[in-house]
């Protein structure tokens, strides 16, 4: 229970891989323009982040790990990513076409966002932190998924403040990315002030 | 053995994915709408957004779900509008093509420059520094904004006066230049249109003549000249209605700055046909311009005062008036003096 509470915490605030990682800043910027697509992108990507968390454990322990083979590590993690995109976004297609027009061409551009490869890895490999014992398939999973939830927080943020400043009279220069990037700047350092949430962490284990 | 081993391995994860996947495409397959893909077929191509959708897929999805007006694109004009007022099975009325047009005619030649710019080449950051280095804050900067946007290659800046200009030929009136223009320069106009007001400023005769000398005076001659009340005073700046317009070009011809520009070499003269005339004296009367000479019975010939207005051809109950390129160029001479002659009544000039 403890080990999922440090998870679940330590993900989606501490270690927030947009805004303390700075791992997949293209669709953080690139659909972070309205709340309703930030919200449909984070949510496509926490569906592959936890079944690629899921897959790519099984792939490593069963697959990579017995037969020696961890240094195809990433091509193998990549093509399980790929093809778990291909399905999101052919099921998407059937039962959202609405969310399928929004998404536009960052559906595809999941498969190359390295935040899903950085969840991916970094849960098999410096997953091995807690206690010195890589995490078993449970953890494994429910770690991507908080993972993905940080994602999503952290793009639903930034997409209410832009829709926020699409409204007010920001100076010709501000406008659009400029004013975004100060935005994700200034989130980055706010998100810094969770870090000493992990002593409080370490009195509660 | 290794080797073997890693391609054997992924090879076998990527035919089980591989199956995984085409059964997901089954189960999740999407009817295909033979409209759409016909419609996107007919659609150029270009992506360029014009349309306001997210590039032509979107824009056919939009026309085939009967969001869009078949004349949705404004790239493709009406011949892309048929094609798919066809497949949609939608008559179309022919939609005028429309350009780009350049609302200023002040290069560094004609517009006093300020002072010499020597920061970022682009408009926006020099707009922002004395509101531009021309004198007159209306006047095209010149740095090239526009051509860097036009994805059809239509817009270029002249080398020598510092001034863009538009390929009518080229320009797909998509009007990302107008938008991206910090000065609002640029604007879409029919491309039939003849006879164009090249200037947006609207401050006092001096003050422009000072600035500029192919700015706008606010004289309004051209409003006086005008016979057929196809231009009105707005903010001390003429507007030309291109419904009302024949291209006569007479207030080309009486602006003295220039800022009324007409294309002369393109201008009509009517031609009797002398063998059908019966002498009706309907195309003279008819005629603003005294340029119809000949009694009643008897054959009409055309002078050089016409102005290829067209509006005798119109009248003729024998249709033998036809209007054909002019050889030479009318005499402004002659203008004046049809001006002075048929000077209309002043109750008719716009007090605005």
């Amino acid at each position: 229970m403890n080990t999922f509470l440090v998870i679940l915490i330590g993900q989606i605030l501490i270690n927030n891989y947009v805004m303390c990682q700075f791992y997949g800043i293209c669709p953080f910027l690139g659909v972070s323009k309205k709340v309703d697509t930030a919200l449909g992108m984070g949510m496509a990507v926490t569906f592959v982040i936890t079944l690629a968390s899921f897959i790519t454990w099984l792939v490593q322990n069963f697959i990579l790990v017995p037969l020696e083979l961890e240094y195809l590590q990433t091509i193998a993690f990549i093509l399980v990513i790929a093809v778990l995109v291909q399905v999101v976004e052919n099921a998407l297609k059937k039962l959202s076409p609405s969310l399928y027009q929004a998404l536009g061409v960052y559906l595809p551009l999941i498969t190359t966002n390295c935040v899903v490869l950085a969840v991916a890895q970094k849960n098999v490999t410096e997953g091995a932190i807690m206690d010195g014992q890589t995490l078993g398939l449970l953890a494994s999973t429910f770690c991507g998924f908080c993972a993905a939830i940080g994602f999503t927080l952290a793009l639903v943020l930034l997409a209410g403040i832009r829709e926020r400043m699409e409204q007010s009279n920001m100076p010709k220069w501000m406008e659009g990315f400029p004013g975004a990037l100060i935005m994700a700047g200034l989130m980055a350092i706010a998100f810094m002030g969770f870090g000493g949430l992990l002593q409080g962490l370490h009195l509660v284990g | 053995m290794e080797i073997l081993k890693a391609v054997l391995v992924l090879g076998g994860l990527g035919a089980v994915f591989g199956v995984l996947l085409t059964w997901v495409a089954k189960v999740f397959a999407v009817p295909k709408n033979p409209v759409r893909d016909a419609v996107r077929e007919a659609l150029p191509g270009a992506n360029c957004g014009g349309c306001g959708y997210p590039g032509c897929d979107g824009c056919a999805e939009a026309i085939a779900s009967g969001r869009a007006a078949v004349t949705a694109c404004p790239v493709g004009g009406s011949d892309v509008a048929r094609k798919i007022g066809e497949i949609m099975g939608v008559a179309v009325n022919e939609t005028e093509r429309k350009v780009a047009t350049v609302i200023c005619q002040g290069g560094t030649d004609r517009c006093r420059v300020k002072f010499k710019y020597l920061g970022i080449q682009d408009c926006n950051a020099a707009a922002i520094i004395q509101d531009g280095n021309k004198a007159c804050q209306y006047a095209c900067l010149g740095l090239g904004n526009c051509e860097r946007v036009c994805s059809f290659d239509a817009i270029r800046v002249n080398p020598h006066t510092r001034l863009v200009e538009v390929d009518p030929k080229k320009c797909q009136s998509c009007g990302r230049c107008i938008d991206e223009c910090p000065r609002k320069v640029l604007e879409l106009r029919p491309e039939s249109q003849l006879v164009n007001m090249l200037c947006r400023n609207p401050e006092m005769g001096k003050n422009v003549s000072q600035k500029c000398s192919a700015g706008c005076i606010g004289c309004e001659r051209c409003a006086k000249a005008c016979k057929f009340d196809a231009i009105t005073i707005v903010n001390h700046l003429p507007v030309i209605d291109h419904d009302k317009c024949r291209s006569c070009m007479v207030c080309a011809e009486v602006c003295p700055s220039g800022a009324m520009k007409a294309i002369f070499e393109d201008r009509l003269i009517a031609e009797i046909d002398q063998d059908k005339c019966v002498g009706c004296t309907l195309c003279k009367r008819t005629c603003q311009f005294g340029a119809i000479e000949g009694e009643l019975k008897q054959k009409h010939l055309v002078n050089d005062a016409c102005t290829g207005c067209g509006a005798c051809a119109e009248k003729c109950p024998k249709k033998c008036i036809t209007m054909k390129p002019r050889e030479k160029a009318r005499d402004p001479r002659v203008a004046v003096k049809v001006e002075a002659q048929t000077a209309k009544p002043a109750a008719q000039t716009d007090p605005a």
